[in-house]
């Protein structure tokens, strides 16, 4: 009996070492800040993902989710007021209709959700060769591997592609996505963006912040989540080991020496 | 019962004694007490109800669930104050809860990860109950009640899951609504009535929500009686011998209390970890792409408490028998009081039955494999031969071995098995603490 359950259990590891052996490409795994137990984003990363997302994402993805408030907010870009204000004053979007029945264009403020790049799915098919750039408020929850998924994908352009992999026009060879081909044309280079603070504009540099302002969009609750969690945690471990004491104890009522 | 039935007459007097009064409490609460007595049952029932003394740490579940069962209706209530049934404002509704309801985050990540922890705590109480004999005379209908309670569970938390109206909600609707087409004949009318249109769309989410909020409060009134009977009978134990008398028991308070507390606690701080720092771990990331009826995704998964069944449901090439198997798959948990008829409850003095049940589980984890990849070559063999083992175990082995094993010596009392224990006489779990 025992030997059976022996046999099962290396049947069991055989088949799941057989099944990881198929996602046979490892994702690149950056250093993120917001990783761990005491986990907290990089302002000014996020800040520079902010950038990076405005100037090189945008006008293909949307980000419907969000308001330009949000990244005045805590636990975020946090830029000022101020900022927030000058940022979202850059954009356009419909309101109305007015007294005279009318729709008429104004500044958005930061209460407005982000502008769309284009006015429907439809049109963004057409204007990308049938794929729909895909929303990226939650984009980082919705991919297996997460940060670290989207960050190899943005890495993951090369030039020589293996052999047996035709690609139409049109379609691009990426290492790491699903399936080894991308419709999206390789968006981030070495000084894609001209960062105001001084870093060095490389390609890792330009992807890591994009994809630490993405985790924040799709997470914005995040530090506040680890701050609680780890306080939550600190106070149960505490209050366990009280519980178990008091136990102890009253259990010695019936059991002398234990 | 003759002596039962001379009274009935009696006791079932159309003239109404009013007996007010023999609370033992004094002061207001006596004065609630004699007028309605519920102070007095809950001395009764929750302070010097009697339980054997040896109960471990597994007997902590029930109010484990318990607690998961009350914290997840109150932050569904939370949710459903801003969750929207509808095709078009399910997804927004969710987000909006995730970014701008106050603590929405927190609420959300809760019922969701309660969820999955009250699959674990279930499981884990299931196990108990197989390892320990707990389904034998005369705690069969507490048995079948849990069973009911089982399947209301899985009925809620599939509707849950399809509230979000993600991909994985979508989708997984379709198919587990779908499977109700493989009934002859009325199938195909069947699930266009649950969908109430003719694809799975706003009708079913509408109703799906409606049904989600029904089963729950269902759930709560079937633990009732579960709790109910259980005051009844009493706990079975490590032991499986029956209390004799007090010597044998402890009062439920402080002695049970506390060590449930223990339990609770250790359950909770490891629930609070995952939910505050892995969220999303034990659900799918498709579910945070916004259901889409033109694309399906590569693998339809459901939530991984249900990849067991799910194995079984493929093993079977057979669409209507695939649902006979997986529906029979946790039915046949009840026929096991009259399947398993060993007078010995406890798996502690059944030593090939205890190998059965640990083969039991790891049958459950290997299904759970299976269910979780595609169906097809070494998976479909696995998940078949996991599937004859599922049904084996209860129509084959519980009868053969009730009749050939031979159990261990037992102790007369919990006493003395906690002799035995003392002097290494019994080899078992140590999970007294």
């Amino acid at each position: 009996m025992k030997n059976i359950l022996k046999i099962l259990i290396i049947v069991l590891i055989f088949t799941s070492s057989l099944n990881s052996a198929e996602n046979k490409t490892k994702l690149l795994e950056p250093n993120w800040t917001f990783d761990g137990f005491f986990g907290k984003f990089d302002r000014a990363s996020l800040q520079r993902g902010y950038q990076v997302y405005k100037e090189v994402c945008a006008s293909c993805h949307s980000m419907s989710y969000l308001s330009y408030r949000n990244l005045g907010e805590k636990g975020g870009p946090e830029f000022t007021k101020q900022e927030v204000k000058a940022i979202a004053s850059q954009y356009e979007i419909q309101d109305g209709p007015n007294q005279e029945g009318e729709m008429f264009m104004r500044p958005a403020r930061p209460s407005d959700k982000f502008v769309n790049p284009y006015p429907n799915i439809n049109a963004a098919r057409v204007a990308n060769g049938g794929a729909y750039p895909p929303d990226m408020s939650v984009l980082v929850k919705a991919r297996k591997g997460g940060a670290d998924y989207v960050y190899s994908v943005l890495m993951g352009y090369t030039e020589d592609v293996p052999e047996g992999i035709s690609l139409e026009e049109g379609v691009y060879y990426n290492k790491y996505m699903i399936g080894n081909k991308i419709k999206m044309p390789k968006p981030i280079n070495d000084g894609s963006v001209e960062y105001t603070d001084g870093t060095q504009a490389t390609e890792e540099q330009i992807s890591k912040d994009v994809v630490a302002f993405l985790t924040w969009a799709a997470e914005p609750h995040l530090e506040e989540r680890k701050k609680t969690g780890f306080k939550a945690v600190v106070y149960l471990l505490i209050l366990t080991i009280l519980g178990f004491v008091i136990k102890r104890k009253i259990w010695l009522r019936i059991e002398p020496k234990v | 019962m003759s002596e039962y039935s001379n009274k009935k007459n009696e006791e079932f007097s159309p003239v109404h004694t009013n007996k007010v009064g023999g609370s033992p409490y004094t002061g207001v609460i006596g004065w609630i007490d004699n007028r309605l007595p519920i102070f007095r049952i809950f001395k009764h029932e929750y302070l010097d109800f009697q339980v054997p003394k040896t109960l471990n740490y597994f007997w902590s579940f029930g109010g484990i669930l318990m607690i998961c069962l009350i914290f997840l209706i109150i932050t569904g209530l939370a949710l459903g104050m801003h969750y929207k049934p509808s095709a078009d404002e399910a997804f927004n509704s969710v987000e909006k809860i995730m970014r701008d309801v106050n603590f929405g985050w927190l609420i959300r990540y809760a019922h969701m990860n309660l969820a999955s922890f009250f699959f674990i705590a279930v499981y884990l109480h299931i196990f108990r109950s197989l390892y320990y004999g707990s389904y034998k005379e005369p705690r069969q209908l507490m048995w079948l009640l849990g069973i009911t309670i089982f399947f209301l569970m899985i009925a809620t938390a599939f509707l849950g899951y399809t509230l979000p109206w993600g991909q994985m909600s979508y989708w997984g609707a379709t198919v587990i609504t779908n499977l109700f087409s493989a009934i002859p004949l009325v199938g195909e009318g069947i699930v266009t009535w649950l969908w109430g249109d003719y694809s799975v769309g706003d009708a079913a989410l509408n109703r799906f929500y409606v049904l989600h909020w029904l089963i729950a409060f269902l759930i709560v009134g079937i633990v009732v009686f579960h709790v109910i009977a259980l005051h009844i009978v009493g706990s079975n134990n490590p032991s499986g011998i029956e209390p004799k008398d007090t010597r044998d028991t402890v009062s439920f308070s402080p002695f049970t209390t506390s060590k449930d507390l223990v339990g609770m606690l250790v359950f909770i701080l490891i629930f609070v970890a995952v939910m505050m720092f892995a969220p999303n771990y034990l659900g799918h990331p498709d579910n945070y792409i916004p259901a889409n009826p033109m694309v399906t995704p590569a693998h339809i998964v459901p939530e991984w408490y249900f990849l067991p069944f799910y194995a079984i449901l493929r093993a079977i090439p057979d669409k209507l028998m695939g649902v006979i198997a997986m529906v029979s798959s946790i039915a046949i948990l009840g026929l096991l009081p009259w399947l398993d008829f060993s007078k010995v409850r406890s798996s502690v003095f059944r030593p090939i039955w205890k190998q059965c049940v640990f083969l039991f589980v790891l049958d459950f984890f290997l299904l759970m494999y299976v269910g979780a990849m595609p169906a097809e070559g070494i998976y479909l063999v696995l998940g078949r031969i996991g599937t004859i083992y599922w049904f084996a175990f209860f129509i084959i082995l519980a009868p053969l071995v009730s009749i050939y094993e031979k159990p261990l010596p037992m102790p007369q009392s919990i006493n003395e098995y906690m002799d035995w224990k003392k002097k290494g006489k019994i080899k078992t779990f140590n999970f007294t603490g």
